[in-house]
């Protein structure tokens, strides 16, 4: 479980974030969402230990993450970035084998252990077929998808996805968030020193059909500050999403009935 | 890459002893192999060495080895700086002069010169450690204004790096036309050349050397990571800061050490590490000792057609790996355009 509580941080004296408080489940996936500008990537920042916090607490299982050296907290929380700026001359073997970064020492050698488990974690992201291919030469879905991997390599038991899907072509998007759910619901075999455990899943979407397609539950952000939490039911309701983007909005059932559908009302 | 027959290790450690070779035996008087292995012979056995094998041996052991050694650690030093800045850079056009090592490393020579110092054993010495300390205390400049509390973030370091450049360059202008007898000598050094002769260079190159590049060859597996830029690296487990001061603080140490002797030698730390990377790809953990073998090598071949295309004249070496690299560096990027061989 992981626990944020009162979170302030800012860049400079302004604050970003003003008192975020929430909670994220092993095996859940947290959809985070909100108009631009509402601090979502700054939250990424925040609990992976780029930005410090001014105030309030991050805490995993009761273990403060603030306080661990980077290393470690590597060890804890996971990253995908958005595919861009990548070092082209890497083979995808490399991208998804520095994940292991961590674990490693200072020279960065493999351990068989390792190796398997990089296998593991490609062919679980369906890159396996390119590990020889060089980044420079590989689409933006490939390169999202090799990322994917490089996080669950990382094994943490929380992983952070900063708009994995942008950019991307809607076969990849679903693609991409189809394989996030299978390794939040089927773990990877863990990194030898501790039992397969499904890590926690928070993702920052646009997209908020997809967010009501793939999320177990919606975090809504406006101006820094949680607006709304719960699951999708919850949050995506008509009035509330119409006020934080700014633009009316309907929610209406998929034709399936499974799944709400949010469209924009045309003036 | 694929297919790959002979390991580049191995090219590059040939080229490094061919170069080697190359450079003991060529100069304004040729060594043949056969003087080189009996005057190695006669010292090896202790035996006395007589006749026409004595110019030998002195050109050997008192010219050539010396000189061979030190252009070996500054060409590996400058090589092996370029790549680590490269790296840390994350930029295609970063070398060991950057930050200041060159600039300042020209401002210290061209003060000691003009001062007049006495042509003795001290004063040959002052140039060279005047160089050394303009060379550090440009590159603290640079640092200290580019910091931001405890980070020392890319672009204020670039930036630092342009205006104390151009300061210092500025000074060294204003000095050398003010001076009026020692002017050809430090024009000589800011070209690249003035190699002192003897063993005391070396050694006094040696310790920086020693120190500079063997951290640095431990910091593939960390320049690899930092090619996914600071914020993923820091998200990796590594600790980006930490690294980044003591990779500046190393290497501009061997640079300024190795400078101070041989004057400002361009390119060096800009071709090799390029030339490697199209060979090997963006390794780092491949690309540092690369560096070091094919620095050197490329060095010495410098070194020594700066020694033969003028003789009895000696060109300043760094005229030679201007004129020779600047065209061959262009010939190389136009050539690799479709690879996507940057990292």
């Amino acid at each position: 479980m992981l626990e944020v509580s009162h979170l302030t941080v800012g860049y400079g004296s302004k604050p970003v974030l003003k008192d975020v408080s929430f909670r994220l489940a092993d095996g859940e996936i947290l959809a985070v969402i909100g108009p631009n500008g509402a601090g979502k990537s700054t939250l990424v920042r925040a609990l992976s230990g780029i930005l410090p916090p001014q105030c309030g607490s991050i805490r995993y299982n009761g273990r403060d993450l603030c306080s661990l050296s980077v290393q470690e907290r590597a060890r804890m929380i996971a990253v995908v970035p958005q595919a861009r700026n990548l070092p082209a001359g890497f083979t995808a073997w490399q991208v998804v084998s520095l994940g292991r970064t961590p674990y490693l020492n200072w020279f960065g050698q493999l351990s068989p252990a390792d190796e398997e488990l990089v296998r593991e974690a490609m062919r679980r992201t369906d890159t396996a077929h390119l590990a020889e291919r060089l980044v420079g030469e590989l689409s933006g879905g490939e390169l999202q998808r090799l990322l994917l991997a490089r996080a669950l390599v990382q094994a943490t038991p929380v992983m952070l996805l900063d708009e994995p899907t942008t950019h991307l072509d809607l076969q990849y998007q679903i693609g991409l968030l189809n394989r996030v759910v299978e390794v939040v619901r089927q773990p990877i075999s863990g990194n030898g020193n501790g039992k397969p455990h499904s890590p926690a899943a928070l993702v920052v979407l646009h997209d908020l059909n997809l967010v009501a397609r793939y999320a177990d539950r919606v975090l809504l952000m406006v101006d820094g500050c949680v607006r709304s939490c719960g699951t999708v039911s919850d949050v995506l309701r008509p009035a509330m999403l119409s006020e934080a983007f700014g633009v009316p909005l309907e929610v209406m059932r998929s034709p399936n009935g499974k799944y709400p559908l949010v469209v924009p009302l045309m003036a | 890459m694929k297919g790959r027959i002979v390991h580049p290790f191995w090219i590059a450690l040939v080229a490094l002893l061919a170069a080697l070779l190359l450079s003991v035996l060529v100069g304004s008087v040729s060594l043949s192999l056969m003087d080189m292995a009996r005057v190695v012979a006669a010292r090896l056995s202790g035996t006395e060495i007589g006749g026409d094998l004595r110019v030998a041996d002195t050109i050997l052991f008192s010219l050539r080895l010396p000189r061979t050694a030190l252009v070996a650690l500054t060409g590996s030093a400058l090589a092996v700086c370029g790549t680590s800045y490269q790296g840390l850079f994350r930029n295609p056009l970063a070398d060991p002069y950057l930050i200041g090592v060159a600039s300042g490393a020209g401002l210290g020579a061209v003060i000691a010169l003009s001062l007049r110092w006495r042509y003795d054993a001290l004063g040959l010495l002052a140039v060279p450690l005047a160089s050394f300390s303009g060379a550090v205390l440009t590159v603290l400049m640079v640092v200290m204004l580019a910091r931001v509390g405890r980070s020392l973030p890319v672009t204020n370091l670039l930036l630092a790096g342009v205006a104390v450049n151009s300061f210092t360059g500025a000074m060294t202008s204003f000095l050398l036309l003010r001076s009026t007898g020692e002017l050809r000598r430090a024009i000589a050094w800011l070209m690249g050349g003035s190699a002192m002769g003897g063993w005391q260079p070396v050694l006094a190159v040696l310790p920086y050397w020693l120190i500079g590049l063997g951290i640095l060859m431990t910091m593939g597996h960390a320049l690899n990571v930092m090619q996914f830029g600071d914020e993923q690296a820091q998200q990796l487990g590594l600790p980006v800061e930490a690294t980044r001061w003591v990779i500046i603080a190393v290497s501009s140490l061997a640079t300024a050490a190795a400078v101070s002797f041989t004057g400002i030698i361009g390119f060096v730390g800009l071709i090799v590490p390029h030339l490697l990377r199209l060979l090997t790809g963006g390794d780092y953990r491949r690309l540092l000792p690369l560096s070091l073998l094919g620095g050197a090598a490329f060095l010495l071949v410098a070194d020594v057609l700066a020694r033969v295309v003028m003789t009895p004249q000696e060109l300043p070496v760094g005229i030679i790996t201007a004129l020779a690299g600047a065209p061959f560096f262009i010939w190389i990027l136009r050539r690799s355009r479709t690879l996507p061989y940057w990292s």
